[in-house]
């Protein structure tokens, strides 16, 4: 165990995928998270607008409701609050300290970064079938190969974004 | 027990896990893209490496059924570049960003909000796209041991030797 009291990686790894290989055969799901952002937006179009968003077809196909992924990424929240408030590692933070050490304090220009990258990432997942979870997690597990060219994809283009991003800047 | 009670047990436990491994921070995150910290890939491989066999075996057994996303060469890579983007600058990604906000990280709340806006966004347009980038190189459910033609028991041989050696190189550069 490092001195930060964070597990090891491998071991916490090697939880994660026990877990994840548990729920496909306790309940036959596989591990997901991005189709609970299709779902979720269209709960919330519903509410304001019901006939509009009944006629999109995407919304036919991902019906707007709570499902097992939603309590999933739901119960995400909750996990690692409780694992937070435990280990007394929680922290209110409004900037990251990578962040925070390129690109200043300032709260406002990292929310709209965020924004901005929330709103490409999950159109290029939802594009991709999945996100680090569906194709990384549950489609490399199956060996599925939409998952490792879905992978290698995040990867290529994360690594460009992080180094144009980061680059002449201070190295920690 | 429900399916939903089932959801969110198994979301607990995972959000508790992640947590604990520290992957669900922004510094990990782009720590891995800007290859100076490796832990969310070793976590990640780790996960793989444990699921594949577990998956495998229950599935050679009879037990459970494969769910196996289609191959379309298309959407896989401009859908997953494009991920890789707003990856690079949330520092979240779907998953993880819950977590993130579980230990107080105020930041992921506005990478939910984009991904609650994007992904209204990407229903409005997924016609457009299905008549277009969907029609292109469709392979459909493949996996990896068909597309070579080898037994799915020596593919994962094979990933764990080559994932274990590029772990171990990352240890050697202490990364």
């Amino acid at each position: 165990m490092k001195k930060n009291n964070g597990w090891n990686p491998y071991a916490a790894g090697a939880l994660a995928g026990i877990v994840s290989v548990l729920s496909v055969l306790i309940v036959g799901k596989f591990l997901g998270a991005s189709t609970s952002f299709v779902r979720s937006a269209g709960l919330i179009e519903k509410f304001f607008s019901p006939q509009r968003t009944v006629l999109i077809e995407y919304y036919i196909k991902y019906t707007p409701k709570i499902d097992w992924q939603f309590m999933f990424v739901i119960g995400i929240l909750a996990g690692s609050f409780i694992a937070a408030i435990i280990s007394g590692s929680f922290k209110l933070k409004t900037v990251p300290d990578m962040w925070k050490a390129r690109f200043g304090p300032g709260v406002a220009r990292r929310a709209i970064i965020a924004f901005v990258g929330g709103v490409i990432a999950i159109f290029g997942a939802r594009l991709a079938g999945g996100c680090p979870s569906g194709h990384g997690l549950s489609g490399l597990m199956q060996l599925s190969l939409s998952g490792f060219i879905a992978v290698i994809s995040f990867f290529v283009a994360g690594v460009v974004v992080a180094r144009l991003l980061y680059r002449g800047g201070v190295k920690k | 027990m429900n399916l939903l009670t089932y959801g969110l047990i198994t979301g607990i436990i995972f959000g508790f896990i992640i947590q604990k491994a520290r992957i669900v921070r922004y510094d990990k995150q782009i720590g891995a893209l800007r290859l100076l910290d490796m832990t969310i890939i070793k976590f990640m491989f780790s996960a793989i490496f444990a699921g594949m066999i577990g998956i495998y075996l229950f599935y050679d057994l009879g037990f459970i059924g494969l769910e196996v996303k289609p191959t379309l060469l298309g959407v896989n890579i401009i859908g997953g570049l494009l991920f890789g983007i707003g990856w690079g600058l949330l520092g979240y990604c779907p998953a993880t960003q819950l977590g993130a906000l579980g230990e107080g990280r105020l930041d992921a709340f506005w990478g939910i909000l984009g991904m609650l806006f994007g992904a209204s966004i990407f229903a409005r347009v997924y016609p457009a796209l299905q008549e277009t980038l969907y029609t292109w190189a469709d392979f459909g459910k493949l996996t990896l041991p068909q597309f070579l033609g080898l037994n799915h028991w020596i593919v994962i041989l094979l990933l764990i030797i080559f994932g274990s050696l590029l772990l171990g190189w990352f240890e050697e550069k202490g990364i």
